[in-house]
């Protein structure tokens, strides 16, 4: 576990970029230090490989101070990826991964291998081994420093801005992609962004500063969103931290109802004695094939072209609130379609029902938050 | 007899007198070079492949010691100013060329599209965008160009009092006065270093839009310390 | 007669290619000045420069001494040393490494200073030591621009080795300096054209040093 302790750095001139800052780093999870420019996150992670000397306060990892080991030992234990990955442009992409192994006295052959391994678990094709930088493309070059990073197997991975200069579409590709790797590793990752949704993203834990490096909150994603700690971290979190925090609320206890739900070969006492104003038609395996009024339904005679398409269902359990919400407000009924793996209907859900459940969970929450809360300050105190 | 600025009267000139020959002979070929790089480097810039061997061509001349230059040119232009003036100019050409060459292409793409899509006409684009922006890299060619013209120009004394200051150079070691050496040598190394500056300062006042000290090879983009490439030439 | 008719009468006699005098002595003279005025230049501007260019510090004084150094005139400077000191190799090497030693120490600082960061920082981070990372990281990367210092530098002092031959010693200045107060116009343009093509043999050597030692994701090709 990675302890700050109360640590401060001021520069020479006066600036003041990190204000008694303390933290802890909870093992094999992400962290995230997210904020606006200027609030001294990326100054916090470069204390933790001592790129940077705290001015006060001190950095435990695994209960020793980071001071009192070599300076190189200590970043030898941690990967360090940066925005434009940085890779050396005068070496191949293996020669780029093998660089810590080799420096910690691997023989050739062996770092090799392991870069060509670690190319793998990065999601590299291992036929660009041989490539100088420049030959890759922006999301390829961050994945190499990535694996670089990881190729020693640091217990501990420093991320500073790592996806911040590719464009949108890579950059989720490369989130989705540090989320399975962290799955299969479990480093301790300290990830720092000023992307709030990135941080919401990928973070266990977030921590989100303010200028002058003072923190603002450290919590879960969740509980950033459902219960930000002062107008701060309100503003920052952005106009619609209700509906994203839906996100970390599941859909396992969402109530469905089969009542609307009727099979193709629907007598007319069944579709009579359906109490909705549409009704769901599936097909004979289960499938959802559209919505329809009752009275436009005759038994016996149900045209699948007559009927309302009935959206994106979701999966209860698998998604989250937040997109069962979604498939309601797409859906033309108000209702959401609910289907099991294989597609068949389990029920159906309406904006109502949703609405309920998100409030009985922000109650839940909040009484967890509380308490959770209570537990946080006694570590920090 | 023997004071630092006693100059030998054989030089028929006294020690200012002799700095304005100084200057003169070493200051109109860099002037003459400006004038003839600007249309070549033009050409080398709108005709890309003339480029490298211009270059190449440029640096072997560069190499050729001035003196062979002077002897050869002595058949025709005789033991005078011009005999000294005329390679000095050749030398200057040789730095300015890749200098304003460099500069122009500098200017970014989306610059000098800009400047076209609002109705510049070439000529215009030429005076008013490209050469501005190459202003800071014509001049780093033209400090190059006149430190080793004002170095240069000494080495006419050996082709008969044509050196100017370097005929001190001459006259000391004839009357074994080691004074007058130290005289020349200070002397020339004060007339680079103020013209240095002077070209400094001109870069300032044309380039107001640059930070203040910021290296003009830096700046330039690219490729950087492109311009310490054109080194002063010595003999 | 023309340039070329000299250059041809001067390369077309057999006498030329003998001797003490001969073509081949006063070549290898000039390549032994020339490359002993280079390798105590490179001794000392090499290390400044990365030194400097690696914590980039001094290089205000740098610029200073560098602009004084190229303010100095190398001829003026040659019969000052011979003056004071007297005839040799010496004399001859003071303005030669004078000479060269400001483009070797501004473009080495400059092109360590001026390599991209993130590489640097990232190698800084993953526990590489400083010694490691300037030869490691930074001179492959600024290794053109160093190559092209020292070849501007070589090519400096090939064309001015010749002032040896004003104190008396060997290599290509000799046919410049014996056939201007022989009036041997042959012998002028023989040894200016002589300079010339060492000249350009340094550009391809130092070209194809290039080829050799900078790796191909530096040279992009």
């Amino acid at each position: 576990m990675i302890r700050i302790e109360s640590v401060t750095k001021r520069y020479p001139d006066g600036t003041m970029a990190v204000d008694r800052l303390s933290l802890e780093i909870p093992d094999r999870s992400i962290t995230v230090l997210v904020g606006p420019s200027g609030c001294g996150k990326t100054t916090t992670l470069r204390m933790i490989n001592r790129m940077v000397e705290p001015t006060e306060g001190t950095i435990l990892l695994d209960g020793a101070d980071i001071q009192r080991q070599p300076v190189t030992t200590l970043r030898r234990s941690m990967g360090y990826v940066i925005q434009n990955a940085g890779l050396f442009q005068h070496r191949t992409v293996v020669d780029n991964i093998a660089t810590v192994p080799r420096m910690l006295g691997w023989g050739r052959q062996r770092a090799r291998e392991r870069a060509a391994e670690l190319m793998e678990r990065v999601g590299l094709d291992t036929a660009l081994a041989k490539r100088y930088p420049y030959q890759l493309s922006g999301g390829q070059q961050q994945r190499v420093g990535v694996a670089r990073a990881l190729a020693a197997d640091p217990p501990v991975l420093l991320m500073d801005e790592p996806f911040s200069a590719v464009d949108p579409v890579v950059r989720k590709g490369l989130q989705d992609e540090l989320l399975r790797i962290q799955e299969e590793l479990g480093k301790t990752i300290v990830f720092v962004t000023h992307d709030i949704d990135e941080a919401v993203k990928l973070g266990t834990m977030v921590a989100v500063l303010r200028e002058g490096g003072r923190l603002a909150q450290y919590a879960p994603p969740a509980e950033l969103l459902s219960d930000p700690a002062d107008a701060f971290v309100e503003d920052f979190l952005g106009a619609d931290r209700g509906i994203r925090g839906l996100s970390f609320l599941s859909t396992t206890a969402l109530e469905l109802t089969t009542d609307p739900v009727i099979p193709p070969d629907a007598t007319a006492e069944r579709i009579g004695a359906a109490d909705a104003a549409h009704l769901l038609v599936t097909d004979g395996e289960g499938r959802p094939l559209g919505w329809s009024e009752p009275r436009r339904l005759t038994a016996g005679d149900i045209r699948p072209d007559r009927l309302l398409p009935y959206g994106r269902p979701f999966v209860p359990g698998v998604d989250s609130l937040r997109v069962a919400l979604d498939c309601a407000v797409l859906s033309p009924t108000g209702w959401a379609v609910a289907v099991d793996d294989a597609g068949r209907v389990r029920g159906v859900v309406s904006q109502q029902t949703i609405g309920d459940a998100i409030r009985t969970a922000h109650q839940d929450g909040r009484t967890a938050h509380q308490d959770g809360r209570a537990g946080d300050e006694k570590v920090l105190g | 007899m023997s004071g630092f600025f006693d100059i030998p009267s054989d030089l028929q000139h006294s020690w200012a007198g002799l700095i304005g020959l100084h200057l003169r002979e070493a200051l109109i070929p860099v002037a003459a070079g400006l004038l003839l790089a600007l249309p070549v480097a033009q050409l080398c810039g709108r005709f890309r492949r003339l480029y490298p061997p211009v270059l190449g061509l440029t640096t072997v001349l560069y190499a050729i010691p001035s003196l062979a230059f002077f002897v050869v040119l002595i058949d025709y232009t005789g033991q005078t100013e011009l005999t000294v003036m005329i390679p000095l100019a050749l030398y200057s050409l040789v730095v300015l060329i890749p200098a304003i060459v460099d500069g122009v292409r500098s200017v970014p793409d989306e610059t000098l599209a800009a400047a076209t899509a609002m109705g510049l006409g070439p000529v215009r684009r030429y005076t008013q965008v490209q050469l501005p922006i190459a202003a800071p890299a014509i001049i780093a060619g033209l400090r190059v160009a006149t430190a080793s013209s004002i170095s240069l120009v000494s080495v006419g004394a050996l082709i008969g009092n044509q050196g100017a200051l370097g005929n001190l150079l001459a006259a000391a070691q004839k009357y074994d006065r080691p004074e007058l050496a130290v005289n020349a040598v200070l002397t020339m190394a004060v007339l680079a270093i103020l013209c240095d500056v002077l070209l400094v300062l001109l870069r300032v006042l044309l380039t107001p839009w640059m930070p203040r000290g910021a290296r003009s090879g830096t700046k330039s983009g690219a490729r950087p310390g492109r311009f310490e490439e054109a080194e002063v030439k010595a003999l | 007669m023309n340039i070329f008719d000299f250059a041809h009468a001067f390369f077309g006699d057999s006498a030329n290619w003998q001797g003490y005098d001969g073509i081949p002595q006063r070549f290898l003279e000039h390549l032994q000045y020339s490359l002993l005025a280079l390798a105590v230049a490179a001794a000392i501007g090499l290390p400044v420069g990365l030194l400097t260019g690696h914590t980039g510090r001094g290089g205000n004084a740098l610029a200073f001494i560098a602009n004084a150094a190229r303010a100095l005139p190398s001829f003026g400077l040659l019969v000052l040393v011979v003056l004071l000191i007297g005839f040799g190799l010496l004399p001859v090497m003071i303005p030669l490494v004078v000479l060269a030693v400001p483009p070797i120490l501004v473009t080495t600082y400059e092109a360590v200073r001026t390599v991209d960061p993130s590489p640097v920082d990232a190698a800084r981070g993953m526990g590489m030591p400083e010694s490691r990372i300037l030869f490691q990281v930074e001179v492959p990367v600024a290794l053109p621009l160093i190559l092209s210092g020292l070849r501007s530098a070589a090519i400096q002092i090939v064309s001015t080795a010749t002032i040896a031959a004003y104190v008396s010693l060997g290599g290509l200045g000799r046919y410049i300096i014996d056939g201007l107060y022989q009036r041997d116009y042959e012998k002028v343009v023989g040894g200016a054209t002589l300079v010339a093509f060492l000249a350009l043999v340094t550009l391809v050597l130092f070209w194809a040093a290039g080829r050799f030692t900078v790796s191909p994701g530096v040279r992009r090709r």
